[in-house]
């Protein structure tokens, strides 16, 4: 008889069914217990949900790409609570849909700009940001001040958000377009940007 | 954590390592009938290839992984709800706010657990508040001539406050130049203190309608004329015209145009401009407002190294 391995090494198919076995192990070890936990579907005390134009801000933030060079999770080491302030908690996170947590920062994390800056000073440095930091590498994205927003799709948005469990009120969706219609982009992502991290109190 | 989740996690975590061990021991047995393996009927040069188990000394390191993993398992929290017998976890968890934070620092230090995080912080608590203590207890005008001090200081500036005000600290059009000696706000050490400990909220109105456009026009003409520009025959006319206008304006910027630090309302009779001073720059203010905007820095620094930071930045005018 032959050695066994040759089963698997020789049937591709088996191999497969094996593999997905194997990973998803790790899966249900580490994330679905996570979708059951209260911490992680409690929202933190005076949590807000998005208002319509922090809302098309965000939509904004994702249409840019910022989240490819900028994180969104302040990690429980001094390093990085001295620079950012109080690492990120699960109920901050419960009506992120998709998560903007990020991977990579090529720029400082996001989690907690909010109200560390300006309005005057977010407009300047979206615009191009070597007007206030030199050294910076970030692009500009000055088209942000002469784009408006129509709201047509925002209380569609709202609506969906509703669906996977944000508490919008019908006040809030219907009155969604008025909020947003005829303001600029960068009026959209300052106030996206102001809100981040502001309910940790 | 509920049982069922613990129990979830446990027979799947230890599951696969006992299915581990099982699939090793599966693969490390001849079959084949032949002490040094069976021919695989491959042969090039002379060289065979032979299907036999995997290399002892190979199959001793997997078994190790497998012995580590159950001391790991039993030391560090692993296993669900079980929390290990080190009592270690990287940071409290299920924190709501910041007070329930600074709570379970407390009572993880009660009993006597190994948070990770909260170690770092006490460790540098222990290593760094002395300093600032000390500092703090020295008037900022004092620490100011203190080269570690001021050092210190640079670096909070840099980390916190360089964003706008340039890491140089001379500022950029809307964000102060603070080593000029020239304050909008005051340039005492306690004054710098205030200013970082609340924040600042600047607040020019836009005057386009009160003053309609001839009205700009005229005041900036005026307010150009303060710091002694050179000036045209056709803008000394419009001056004149102004210095009803600045009526107004010296609410805030006083008779003189010389500004008031309680109001945060600049000089502008000494060529220092916050937002250009050109005559185009002059006529964007006039007519559409400033309302610059200092952050408060008393949460993210707290008022010790607020008092370094005020240091340093008292230190590049003086």
């Amino acid at each position: 008889m032959r050695n066994p391995h040759e089963l698997v090494e020789k049937n591709v198919g088996l191999l497969t069914i094996l593999i997905l076995v194997a990973i998803s192990l790790g899966a249900l070890v580490q994330i679905t217990p996570l979708m059951f936990q209260q911490q992680t579907m409690e929202p933190v005390e005076g949590l807000k949900p998005y208002t319509a134009l922090q809302l098309e801000g965000r939509d904004l933030y994702i249409r840019e790409g910022c989240v490819g060079c900028h994180s969104q999770m302040i990690r429980p080491f001094r390093a990085e609570t001295e620079r950012y302030g109080h690492y990120s908690v699960a109920g901050e996170s419960v009506w992120e849909h998709p998560f903007l947590w990020g991977s990579k920062r090529t720029g400082p994390d996001l989690a907690r700009v909010g109200g560390r800056y300006s309005d005057e000073w977010h407009r300047v440095h979206l615009r191009n940001p070597r007007d206030v930091v030199p050294e910076s590498n970030m692009p500009g994205f000055p088209w942000l001040m002469e784009n408006t927003l129509t709201g047509k799709d925002t209380a569609k948005k709202m609506e969906v958000l509703r669906a996977l469990g944000v508490p919008y009120t019908d006040e809030d969706i219907n009155g969604a377009q008025a909020a947003v219609k005829g303001k600029t982009e960068m009026e959209a992502i300052i106030a996206y940007l102001q809100s981040l991290g502001t309910y940790l109190k | 954590m509920s049982m069922f989740w613990t129990i979830w996690i446990s027979v799947i975590t230890l599951g696969s390592i006992i299915g581990t061990y099982l699939l090793l021991r599966w693969n490390l047995t001849n079959y084949t009938g032949h002490p040094e393996g069976e021919s695989m009927d491959h042969e090039f040069d002379g060289i065979v290839e032979i299907n036999n188990p995997l290399p002892r000394w190979w199959t001793i390191l997997f078994y190790i992984t497998i012995i580590w993993s159950f001391f790991y398992l039993a030391l560090y929290p692993g296993l669900g709800a079980f929390e290990g017998f080190l009592g270690w976890r990287s940071s409290n968890q299920n924190i709501q706010s910041i007070e329930e934070s600074v709570q379970a620092r407390a009572d993880a230090k009660q009993e006597g657990l190994i948070v990770q995080y909260d170690r770092e912080l006490d460790y540098a608590a222990e290593k760094f508040d002395p300093i600032f203590e000390a500092y703090s207890q020295i008037p900022v005008e004092e620490l100011a001539k203190n080269e570690e001090a001021v050092k210190v200081g640079q670096r909070l500036f840099m980390q916190n406050c360089s964003q706008c005000h340039g890491s140089d600290a001379r500022g950029n059009a809307g964000f102060p130049n603070l080593t000029d000696n020239d304050w909008l706000y005051g340039g005492t050490g306690d004054k710098i203190k205030e200013t970082l400990t609340n924040g600042r909220q600047a607040a020019m109105p836009a005057w386009i309608d009160a003053m309609g456009e001839q009205g700009i026009q005229e005041t900036v003409a005026y307010v150009l004329s303060l710091s002694g520009r050179e000036m045209s025959e056709n803008h000394e006319a419009l001056a004149s015209a102004g210095q009803q206008r600045f009526m107004v304006c010296a609410a805030c910027h006083g008779m003189d145009g010389k500004g008031n630090q309680m109001l945060g309302a600049p000089n502008l009779t000494d060529n220092i401009w916050l937002y250009g001073g050109s005559e185009r720059a002059i006529t964007e203010t006039l007519t559409h407002g400033r309302n610059g905007v200092m952050p408060s820095f008393k949460k993210t620094l707290g008022d010790n190294k607020i008092h370094v930071v005020a240091s340093y930045v008292y230190s590049l005018s003086h």
